[in-house]
């Protein structure tokens, strides 16, 4: 399935059966939002300068990693019009996991696996209405071991 | 003459052939106002859990540590000894007392003797069902691990006990550090038509396909009762990851509500969840969920004499915990008509070895189990001069002296034994038996290990494990308790946020420094590295140790100090 950092891949393959003209998919490669070191330097390269936490946006995924170098995560966006779902792990070195490019046709729903250094918090950027709507989650990455 | 003494002359006076019927009529009296409460409505749920594969009558001292943390804090299970008798209304000295505190333990464990062994479960059981036809047995987990036997026949033991004791449905734990083929194995085979083993949040790693059933619907008095399946969320991250390495966990909240709804739906009355969550997971989990009638828990070994309603927008759900060991058999009756859970009664019945006739045929059965292995589980080690437990957030004393055998047989500075719950007590003048030992150490990855770890690292460890048993939400939570530290000396605050809990540390009154290096001696790693590794097995290194020592000096525990905890009733000397 899909792994960690694969954003462009996601976007090239989606292109590839047809959701997107090569054209659009090439502009979906955002370099300086993949190289941000931080939220505010990822979201700044997409554009987005406000953004506000939505309930139309849902960030689903384990509260502890079971392992840290898969970590499931599924976006789901209900803001009509979604063009764009991004998802940033804060503590992350870069920031910026994956950004899904969403034509009129494609339901807005994402699964996809992600690699984390250590505990963070995940946000999911939606963009729709030209408008940018966040969830944030807390993901721990343990050690592991003396349970129970 | 005291207690001991008398009895020590009724053991003589019996041998010499003298009956005492007055005792024995009191014995009696005291079972059946113990155990024959009469049945309560029309739906009857019997539930064990934690047992840790304990076939023989024990001793578990209950912890006189078990902190409760944000708004978990001073609410069962959260609270110890007089605070917990208080709470639940149960008199000091009493047998209820001595079952589910660790209050005057040594002298009330010769008062009142031995608790749980699956003859006098079975016996138990056989006397509630005998007044609840159709009652369903439920098995909480963490049933075939945690004893000599249970590892040396890969769970056959307990697998083979489990189906006499007549268990219905059972889900899982400790089951999967036998790996996921075995487990799968004995769902087909063994307990094919007879266990069902449920677990909605068991699923594969690949598609994310079911691996069990998330719930049976079982008839009872003609009522449909949804069983529904909540393993050990974080089974691959507590235990080695490589034992179910194409299984995943996690709570699942969502599916969770899926599977209850999905129940309802298929014309479930009463919806019992069968849980290993941990009783602060339950207890968030039943104010999220709607429509569980009851939470039948296990996991944390929590000892809770009643349940604890929880207001959800689905209505109410009860949340129990049925302590560890084989301690406990909890008996819930619930009355259900006009299509839902009208009124209930919950009791947590403590399973007194000499008040319960040993069941013959699973006497018979535990004997022909324990008879090759005899010899090798009998071996004397050494004598105790103190009380040897483990149960509490920060130490215990079985668990110092395995740190001190480590400490002392790897010739290291600090050692690290993980805090599992588990383990039963051994009293001040008994033998330490190779069983004693096999009861706090049997699992499938028991290597020692010797590794240099800087003072960073070892802070790391620390704030880590100690993030998984204090961290406010408990979903974040894991439910093992605190590891034990030997050597190294610290502070720790249990209210303090990550990676902030942790502090004064010192080796032999130096401070700990960060880039140093320092020889760390541990057990039971979860990497599939340290396998690959081999080291020798904890309780032959425990045995050594024991074994040239004849005699063994009440352990001193090493303890973090404590911030802020000094008003937590979850907290006893």
């Amino acid at each position: 399935m899909l792994r960690a950092g694969s954003g462009a891949g996601v976007v090239a393959a989606l292109a590839a059966a047809g959701f997107f003209a090569p054209g659009e998919a090439l502009a979906a490669w955002a370099k300086d939002a993949f190289e941000g070191k931080s939220v505010a330097d990822a979201m700044k390269a997409m554009g987005a300068t406000a953004s506000g936490a939505s309930g139309d946006v849902q960030i689903v995924a384990s509260d502890i990693a079971e392992n840290g170098a898969v970590v499931p995560i599924q976006a789901i966006s209900k803001a009509a019009n979604t063009q764009q779902i991004a998802i940033m792990v804060e503590k992350n070195p870069n920031v910026l996991a994956a950004i899904f490019d969403v034509g009129p046709d494609v339901l807005p729903d994402f699964t996809t696996r992600i690699k984390m250094g250590e505990t963070s918090n995940v946000t999911v950027l939606v963009k729709a209405d030209g408008k940018f709507l966040t969830a944030t989650k807390e993901i721990k990455v343990t050690l592991g071991g003396c349970g129970g | 003459m005291d207690r001991r003494e008398f009895l020590g002359v009724i053991a003589a006076g019996a041998a010499a052939g003298f009956t005492f019927p007055g005792r024995e009529a009191s014995a009696q009296a005291e079972a059946a106002a113990l155990y024959d409460a009469p049945k309560f409505g029309n739906v009857s749920v019997l539930h064990f859990t934690d047992c840790h594969a304990q076939l023989l009558p024990i001793h578990f001292r209950e912890p006189n540590v078990n902190l409760g943390i944000g708004s978990m804090a001073g609410r069962a299970p959260h609270l110890v000894g007089t605070a917990l008798l208080k709470q639940f209304g149960l008199k000091a000295g009493s047998r209820h007392s001595f079952a589910f505190t660790h209050l005057d333990f040594v002298k009330l464990a010769r008062q009142y003797g031995r608790v749980g062994g699956f003859a006098h479960l079975a016996a138990l059981v056989k006397r509630v069902r005998a007044t609840r036809p159709g009652a369903l047995l439920l098995d909480g987990g963490d049933t075939w691990q945690g004893s000599g036997t249970s590892m040396w026949t890969n769970a056959q033991d307990m697998v083979d006990a489990a189906k006499l004791l007549g268990v219905d449905v059972m889900t899982l734990h400790w089951e999967c550090t036998y790996g996921q083929e075995r487990v799968e194995q004995v769902a087909k085979n063994d307990f094919a038509g007879k266990i069902e083993i449920v677990a909605q949040n068991i699923k594969t790693a690949d598609f994310g396909d079911p691996v069990f059933e998330a719930y049976t619907m079982r008839e009872i008095n003609g009522v449909p009762v949804a069983i529904v399946g909540q393993a050990f969320p974080y089974t691959p991250i507590a235990n080695p990851r490589y034992m179910v390495a194409d299984w995943t966990f996690g709570i699942q909240e969502e599916n969770m509500q899926a599977t209850v709804d999905a129940a309802r739906a298929a014309g479930a009355k009463a919806v019992i969840l069968l849980s290993h969550n941990g009783m602060d997971v339950d207890l968030k989990l039943a104010s999220r969920v709607r429509g569980i009638d009851a939470i039948l828990g296990g996991h944390t070994h929590d000892g809770v004499p009643s349940p604890t309603i929880v207001q959800n927008p689905g209505g109410k759900t009860l949340v129990t915990n049925a302590g560890s060991n084989g301690k406990f058999l909890g008996v819930l009756d619930l009355d259900v008509r006009d299509g839902k859970v009208s009124d209930f009664r919950y009791r947590l019945l403590p399973v007194f070895a000499d008040l319960l006739a040993p069941d013959a045929e699973m006497k018979a059965l535990i004997d022909k189990i324990r008879a090759p292995h005899l010899a090798k589980l009998q071996e004397k080690l050494a004598v105790s001069e103190g009380l040897l437990y483990r149960r509490g957030n920060f130490n215990g004393t079985f668990d110092q002296l395995i740190l001190d055998a480590l400490m002392a047989e790897k010739n290291a500075e600090i050692a690290f034994s993980p805090g599992f719950r588990w383990g039963t007590s051994v009293l001040p003048g008994e033998a330490i038996t190779m069983e004693n030992v096999l009861d706090q150490t049997a699992i499938t990855y028991p290597y020692t290990t010797l590794n240099e770890m800087t003072g960073e690292q070892i802070k790391v460890v620390l704030e880590d494990v100690c993030d998984n048993l204090f961290n406010p939400d408990p979903y974040y939570q894991q439910g093992g308790d605190m590891v034990r530290v030997g050597g190294l000396s610290y502070r720790c605050d249990p209210t303090a946020g990550a990676g902030k809990r942790i502090s004064a540390m010192t080796l032999k009154g130096k401070p700990l420094e960060a880039a140093k290096k320092y020889k760390v001696a541990g057990w039971a790693p979860v990497a599939e590295e340290a396998k690959a590794a081999g080291g020798e097995p904890i309780w032959d290194l425990v045995a050594r140790h024991l074994r040239a020592k004849k005699t063994l000096a009440p352990p001193k525990l090493n303890l973090p100090g404590l911030v802020g905890m000094e008003k937590n009733p979850g907290i006893a000397t």
